[in-house]
C-alpha cells in the first residue's frame, strides 16, 4: 500500500475529519485573537479545565461501544467525591502535616476508586442480568448515586482538605498540569484495552453484533459487568478531579457535564448504537471542544453562545458523519 | 365440565398475571400505598387542597409527558421538548409584550403553540430526512434552542407578563375552602391538561395516524411495507411534541407568573422517567397514556409530599431512581426469564 493510498483510506475515517475540525478550530482561534489564544497562560489554564469532563467522555465512550450509554457518570463522579471528602475532613482536616495527609488521600481515593467500580458493578448486574436497557437503568442508579450524595451533605459542599489535595486538581509535574497527566494517562490504557486486548475486541463485537457475539460464546453478562465497572472508575477518577479543582465537594456539581460528555463522545465518532469508537477520536473531539470554548471566551462571545455552538457542531458532524460521500465522489471508498 | 373450570381457572390466572405484570397496575399500587401511608401519618394528606395542589403541580410535567410518550412509542426519544417549552414561553412573551401587550390569552397561546411546532419541525427534519439518531439530534437541538433564546431573545427574567397571561392564571374552574379551613382551587388550566390527553387518545386510537405511530415504533421495515408513509408519520410526531411543548411552556408561564428563560430545561429525564414508569417501552410501539398519567402522578407526589409518609426531601432522587429501576426492572426482568425458559 503506498503512501497515496493510506491517506486516502484515513481520509474516510470520521477521526481524520475530526483532526481537520481540531486544526481548523485551533487556526482559526490563533487568528482571531493570536496575542491571548496562543498565550501560555490560555494553554495551561485550557490543559486544566478538558481533562474532567475528557475523562467522564472516555467512560461514555466504553459503554457506547457496546451499544449502551451511561448517564449516571456524574452522579458517580460526585457520590465518590463526596465520601472521600467526607474521609478527606474527618480524618485529615486542613491542618495536618503533609505526610499523614497523603497517606489519608491514597486511602480516599482508593475508597474513591472502589466506589466508582461498586456503582459501575451495580449498573452492570441491572444491565446484565436484569435486562434493563442502559439508559433507564443508568437514569435510575444516577439518580439514587446522586440523591444518596445529597442525603450525605445535605446539599451543601464539603471543604476544608489538606493542601495537598489541591495538587490532582492544579498541580504541575515539570509544567505539565497533573488532571492533564492523568487525562493522557487514561486515555493511553483505554486506547490500549479497545484495541489490544480480548476484552475490548469482545466489547466492540458486541456492540456491532449481539447476537453474533452471543453466537460466539462470549460471557455477555461478564462482559456488560466490566465494561460498567470500567466506566464507573473512570468517573470516580474524575469525580476525584473535580473535587481536587474545586477543592470541595457537592451533590450537584458539574450537572452539565453529562449532556458535554455525551456530546463528546458522539462527536469523536463514537457510533451510539455501538461497535465503533475510537479513544483518538474522542481526544480530537475533547480538543475542538475546548479550542472553541476558550477561542469564543477570549472574542467576549456570552456562554449560551457557546451552547449553541456546540449544539450546532454536534448535528453538523452527525450529518457530515452519516451522508454517503461515495455518491458524490466517482473515486470508490472503501469502509 | 371440571376440565372447563380448570381451564377457567387456568384463563383467569393469566389474566390475573398479565394485568400484575403491567407497569399501569404496578404504578397505581404504588400510589395508593403511598396515599394510605400518607393518610395514616397525616390524616389531613386527605383533602381538597392536597389534591388540587397535585393536580395543579400535574398540569405541565403532564403536557410534557403526554407528548415524550408519543415519541417513545413512534420509537424515537426526544429531549429537547423542555427547551422547545421555554423558547416558546420566552419568546412569546417577548413578542406579545413588544407588539400588542393586552393580546388575548388564547392569541398568545396560539402563538406558543405555533413557535413550538416549529422547533419540533426542525428535530423533524433532522430525524426524518437526514436520517440521524434521534436522541443525538434532540440532544444537539436542546443546546442550540437553549442556546439561541439565551443569547439572542434575552435572558433575563420578566416578571411584568402581559395582562392577559396573567388573568388566565387567575381563571379558576372550581374554588373554596375546606372545612379544615384551608383554600383550594382548580385553575383552568388544568383543562389544557384534559384537552391534550383526549386528543392524544383520539389520535392514537382513532385516527390511521395513530396507527401509523405505532406500526412504525414495532418495526420501521413492516411499517413501510403495509405502505404508512413513515416519513410523513414520523414528521408530525416531532412537530406534535413541539406544539405541545409551546402549549405546556406558556401554562408554566402564566402559572408561574414569571417568564423565566432558565427554567424547565434539566427537566427532561424526570419526564422521560415519569413515561417510562408508565410502562411505555424505550424500544417503541408500545405505551399508553394511561400509564403516562399514573407515571407523572407517582413523581409528582413523590416530589411533593415524600415529607408526609416520614421520608427526608433530600432522599427524594434517591426514591424516584428506585422507583424507576424497580418499575422498568421488574418487567425487564420477566421478560428475560421467559425469553430464557422459551430458549
Amino acid at each position: 500500500m503506498n503512501f497515496l493510498d493510506m491517506v486516502q483510506q484515513k481520509k474516510s475515517t470520521p477521526e481524520f475529519r475530526l483532526a481537520i475540525i481540531a486544526i481548523v478550530v485551533f487556526l482559526a482561534m490563533s487568528l482571531l485573537s493570536p496575542d491571548r489564544f496562543l498565550s501560555g497562560q490560555n494553554i495551561t489554564s485550557m490543559a486544566f479545565q478538558f481533562p474532567e469532563f475528557a475523562i467522564l467522555a472516555l467512560a461514555m465512550t466504553i459503554t457506547m461501544m457496546t451499544g449502551g450509554i451511561d448517564l449516571s457518570v456524574v452522579g458517580v463522579a460526585n457520590l465518590t467525591a463526596v465520601i472521600s471528602a467526607l474521609i478527606l475532613v474527618n480524618f485529615a482536616g486542613p491542618d495536618m502535616a503533609t505526610g499523614s495527609a497523603l497517606i489519608w488521600l491514597f486511602i480516599a481515593l482508593g475508597v474513591a476508586v472502589i466506589v466508582g467500580g461498586l456503582a459501575g458493578f451495580l449498573n452492570g448486574v441491572l444491565v446484565a442480568r436484569f435486562g434493563l436497557p442502559p439508559i433507564l437503568a443508568t437514569l435510575g442508579s444516577g439518580l439514587v448515586f446522586t440523591g444518596i450524595a445529597v442525603a450525605m451533605t445535605g446539599g451543601s459542599a464539603i471543604m476544608g482538605f489538606p493542601d495537598v489535595v489541591a495538587f490532582i486538581g492544579n498541580g504541575q509535574l515539570f509544567f505539565v498540569p497533573v488532571p492533564l497527566i492523568v487525562f493522557v494517562l487514561l486515555a493511553v490504557v483505554l486506547h490500549v484495552i479497545l484495541t489490544k486486548t480480548s476484552f475490548g475486541l469482545k466489547a466492540t463485537m458486541f456492540g456491532a453484533n449481539p447476537l453474533a457475539a452471543f453466537y460466539a460464546a462470549i460471557d455477555i453478562n461478564r462482559l456488560l459487568i466490566k465494561v460498567y465497572v470500567l466506566s464507573g472508575v473512570l468517573s470516580s477518577v474524575a469525580g476525584m478531579v473535580i473535587m481536587s479543582r474545586a477543592n470541595s465537594a457537592k451533590a450537584d456539581y458539574g450537572s452539565s457535564y453529562l449532556l458535554l460528555a455525551v456530546l463528546i463522545a458522539v462527536l469523536g465518532g463514537v457510533n451510539p448504537y455501538g461497535g465503533y469508537g475510537r479513544v483518538l477520536g474522542v481526544v480530537l473531539a475533547v480538543l475542538s471542544m475546548q479550542f472553541l470554548s476558550s477561542g469564543l471566551n477570549m472574542l467576549q462571545v456570552s456562554n449560551f453562545a457557546r451552547e449553541l455552538i456546540w449544539g450546532a457542531l454536534l448535528i453538523f458532524v452527525m450529518i457530515v458523519n452519516t451522508t454517503d460521500w461515495s455518491r458524490f465522489s466517482k473515486a470508490p471508498v472503501s469502509k | 365440565m371440571r376440565l372447563d373450570i380448570m381451564r377457567l381457572g387456568i384463563l383467569r390466572l393469566g389474566f390475573l398475571k398479565t394485568v400484575l405484570a403491567k407497569n399501569e397496575t404496578l404504578v397505581a399500587a404504588v400510589i395508593v400505598a403511598f396515599c394510605i401511608l400518607a393518610a395514616v401519618s397525616d390524616p389531613l394528606f386527605l383533602s381538597a387542597t392536597t389534591l388540587t395542589d397535585l393536580m395543579r403541580a400535574s398540569i405541565v410535567i403532564g403536557i410534557l409527558a403526554v407528548a415524550a410518550m408519543l415519541v417513545l412509542v413512534s420509537g424515537g426519544i426526544d429531549v429537547s421538548f423542555t427547551a422547545i417549552a421555554v423558547f416558546a414561553m420566552y419568546s412569546t412573551t417577548v413578542l406579545t409584550l413588544s407588539v400588542m401587550p393586552d393580546m388575548p390569552w388564547y392569541f398568545i397561546f396560539m402563538i406558543s403553540i405555533f413557535i413550538g411546532g416549529c422547533l419540533g419541525a426542525v428535530n423533524g427534519v433532522f430525524v426524518v430526512f437526514c436520517g440521524l439518531p434521534t436522541l443525538i439530534v434532540t440532544l444537539g437541538t436542546l443546546s442550540v434552542f437553549r442556546g439561541f433564546l439565551l443569547t439572542f431573545i434575552g435572558s433575563q427574567r420578566i416578571s411584568a407578563l402581559p395582562p392577559e397571561m396573567r388573568e388566565f392564571s387567575r381563571m379558576m374552574i372550581a374554588r373554596g375552602t375546606t372545612e379544615a379551613g384551608s383554600f383550594y382551587a382548580i385553575p383552568w388550566a388544568f383543562a389544557a391538561l384534559v384537552i391534550v390527553v383526549a386528543l392524544t387518545l383520539f389520535i392514537l386510537h382513532k385516527t390511521m395516524l395513530g396507527r401509523s405511530i405505532f406500526a412504525i415504533g414495532g418495526s420501521v421495515e413492516s411499517a413501510r411495507r403495509i405502505g404508512v408513509n413513515v416519513r410523513a408519520t414520523q414528521f408530525f410526531v416531532y412537530c406534535y411534541v413541539g406544539a405541545l411543548a409551546g402549549l405546556a411552556g406558556i401554562i408554566h408561564g402564566a402559572m408561574g407568573r414569571m417568564a423565566d428563560p432558565f427554567s424547565l430545561v434539566g427537566l427532561e429525564l424526570s419526564v422521560i422517567a415519569a413515561v417510562v414508569l408508565g410502562g411505555a417501552r424505550l424500544i417503541g410501539g408500545y405505551g399508553t397514556v394511561t400509564g403516562t398519567l399514573l407515571g407523572v402522578s407517582l413523581i409528582v407526589l413523590v416530589e411533593n409530599s415524600l415529607i408526609v409518609i416520614g421520608i427526608p426531601s433530600t432522599w427524594q432522587s434517591v426514591t424516584i431512581g428506585l422507583l424507576i429501576l424497580l418499575g422498568t426492572g421488574l418487567p425487564a426482568w420477566q421478560a428475560k426469564r421467559a425469553a430464557s425458559k422459551a430458549a
